[in-house]
């Protein structure tokens, strides 16, 4: 009782000051006139390498992160620690994608990868795919940020799912009050209490556990003695090539995500997009350390919080762990760092899929002379219907697989790189081609993950990524991601479908960028400035 | 750089390496040997982490245009 008294004041403590940092950030910068939507976003006052990095940073390194992934490994040992390769292999592979969607984006004033389609191709169905497309994405991941509040939550003794509610609509009231100033100024906050919180568990956990090697003998004990096939601490013969694959997969994946893109298209030009492909990977080492949190818990014997429906909750294995090892108050530092990591990157989603909403299908389908004040207005409000939304996906499914959820938004989201990634490169591919393979490529995608089976809950649908290549007839266990295979259905179906659209002299829609547009940077008379947050 | 206007130089096919090596598992897919306790399947993909950023902090280098700061 007493123990969580003084965790939830700290939480509670941290939590407020935060939140009012958040409604303080509206006056951040100085912006000359609050009432303006311009103003709402980054009012052309656009960031540089630092502030890029803690937005960016805070953007990708979620409160899902710190919660789900050693979660994994805790679960699974060395799988779980695919997130770690995924976080190194992603930035050289970016590396000059975003500097060319930077320009371009730019130069005709692109705010989402919709926005970028629509001029590229030509289609204004392909622009609408590719929209729906990240919302559907988006959403299930913004909810995953309240189950890292609720593990804090549960592991203090607080269920129910009233505080949630509350937490959101803070988030959504100051979002709505100062736009993306809020999660940039947080996230120094949020990025601070991570670095002490995760120094301390490597540093003082270990000691108390004697050492790192007998950590992973422990985990290595466990992992052996128990009777699932696919754990350990290494890789097995079966479970390498699903490694591999959902490593590069996620990769692949995380640029395409729409607030991915709203992070980087707010920086100032080029070169602080490069630098910050450089410097982002320091993220990677604290995650390296976070998922091995979940070797930490195997060795101190750590038991989750049994939640509502009489199953352990292995989401809450950390914020026990932190319970088991740290003194209450700073336990309720740490617990305030994953809450606050949470609402960083919920802040910059909501926005980004309140842009995909206003620009690509409010004012392209619905209301094609809206006003500039009536795009902000609707814009504003989206952002907050994209938060109840995320609140009801908490209330209505199972909570315990976000980390799946996560997973399934991953494979979607993927289908959008033929249009989105490599258009930035080429425009060889016909529209028709690339919905063609869209459709296939979703279809193949979805499919697979309803074949794959969860034996930890018993479920026989949508229990993970990881796709059995024996449901293809191969006579093998190993398994492969399922958004990898479903992108490469997508890449086959889009490049035949444009042989097919050419061959039939099928009408292709007109590129309104030239190639120059790829590489203009900062000082150029074509580069615009950008209003990310607001809608014209 | 000889063509101001495009992104193209040799030293881009660096970007390769920390791509291709922390994929490759027949690498670091061993326990033995350990560092500090920690088996080679996770201090050596740490330490790709380097990898990742000397690479990239030196293609950045060696093809940032004049004009920028």
């Amino acid at each position: 009782m007493n123990a969580n008294v003084t965790e939830l004041v700290v939480f509670a403590l941290l939590f407020l000051a935060v939140s009012v940092m958040g409604f303080v950030a509206a006056k951040w910068r100085r912006p000359e006139n609050i009432e303006s939507l311009h103003e709402w976003g980054l009012g052309g006052r656009n960031f540089g390498s630092w502030i890029t990095w803690f937005l960016v940073g805070g953007d990708l390194y979620t409160a899902y992160t710190f919660v789900a992934v050693p979660a994994l490994v805790f679960g699974a040992g060395a799988l779980g620690f695919y997130a770690l390769p995924y976080t190194v292999v992603v930035y050289p592979l970016v590396f000059l994608v975003l500097a060319r969607m930077w320009s371009v984006s730019h130069v005709h004033g692109f705010v989402t990868p919709a926005d970028f389609v629509r001029a590229r191709f030509g289609s204004p169905t392909l622009a609408l795919i590719i929209a729906i497309t990240g919302l559907v994405a988006t959403m299930p991941y913004i909810a995953l940020q309240l189950v890292g509040i609720e593990a804090v939550l549960k592991t203090m003794g607080i269920t129910g799912h009233l505080p949630i509610i509350i937490a959101f609509a803070i988030l959504a009231a100051y979002t709505y009050q100062s736009g993306l100033r809020a999660p940039a100024l947080i996230a120094f906050v949020k990025d601070t209490l991570i670095y002490i919180v995760i120094l301390a568990a490597v540093i003082y956990i270990p000691a108390k556990l004697g050492g790192w090697g007998s950590i992973f003998d422990l985990a290595k004990a466990k992992f052996a003695a128990s009777p699932a096939p696919g754990d350990g601490i290494t890789l097995n013969a079966n479970n390498q090539l699903q490694y591999v694959t959902l490593a590069f997969g996620s990769a692949l994946a995380l640029f395409l995500y729409p607030h991915s893109l709203t992070g980087v298209l707010a920086s100032k030009n080029r070169g602080v997009i490069k630098r910050n492909m450089a410097a982002l990977p320091a993220y990677s080492f604290l995650l390296g350390l976070i998922a091995l949190l979940g070797f930490m818990a195997i060795a101190a014997g750590t038991k989750g919080v049994v939640g509502a429906n009489g199953k352990v909750d292995n989401n809450t294995i950390i914020p026990a762990l932190f319970d088991q090892m740290f003194p209450d108050w700073f336990a309720g530092v740490a617990y305030a760092a994953i809450g606050i990591g949470a609402l960083v990157p919920a802040a910059i989603m909501s926005i980004a899929a309140a842009n995909l909403f206003t620009r690509n299908i409010y004012r392209e389908y619905l209301r094609k002379d809206a006003t500039d004040a009536e795009e902000a207005r609707v814009s504003k409000l989206v952002s907050l219907v994209v938060k109840v939304g995320a609140v009801l996906c908490i209330l209505l499914l199972d909570p315990q697989f976000s980390i799946d959820l996560q997973l399934i938004g991953g494979v979607i989201i993927l289908q959008t790189l033929p249009s989105v990634g490599l258009g930035l490169y080429t425009r060889w591919f016909h529209k028709g081609g690339l919905i063609a393979g869209w459709v296939a490529g979703m279809s193949a995608g979805i499919w697979m993950l309803y074949m794959v089976p969860n034996p930890a809950n018993g479920k026989a649908h949508f229990g993970g990524s990881a796709f059995g290549l024996s449901n293809l007839g191969i006579d093998t266990k190993m398994t492969i991601y399922a958004g990898f295979l479903a992108l490469a259905v997508n890449l086959i179906v889009a490049a035949l479908g444009t042989l097919v659209f050419r061959a039939l002299k099928v009408a292709d829609g007109p590129d309104v960028t030239s190639r120059e547009d790829y590489f203009a940077d900062e000082g150029d008379p074509k580069v615009k400035d950008l209003d990310l947050a607001a809608s014209h | 750089m000889p063509d101001d206007k495009s992104d193209r130089s040799p030293w881009n096919w660096l970007l390769l390496l920390p791509i291709a090596i922390p994929l490759m598992t027949f690498l670091y897919n061993f326990d033995e040997p350990r560092l500090l306790g920690f088996p080679l399947f996770y201090w050596l993909q740490i330490a790709f982490i380097v990898l990742g950023v000397v690479t990239t902090t030196l293609v950045y280098q060696m093809t940032k245009r004049r004009r920028q700061r």
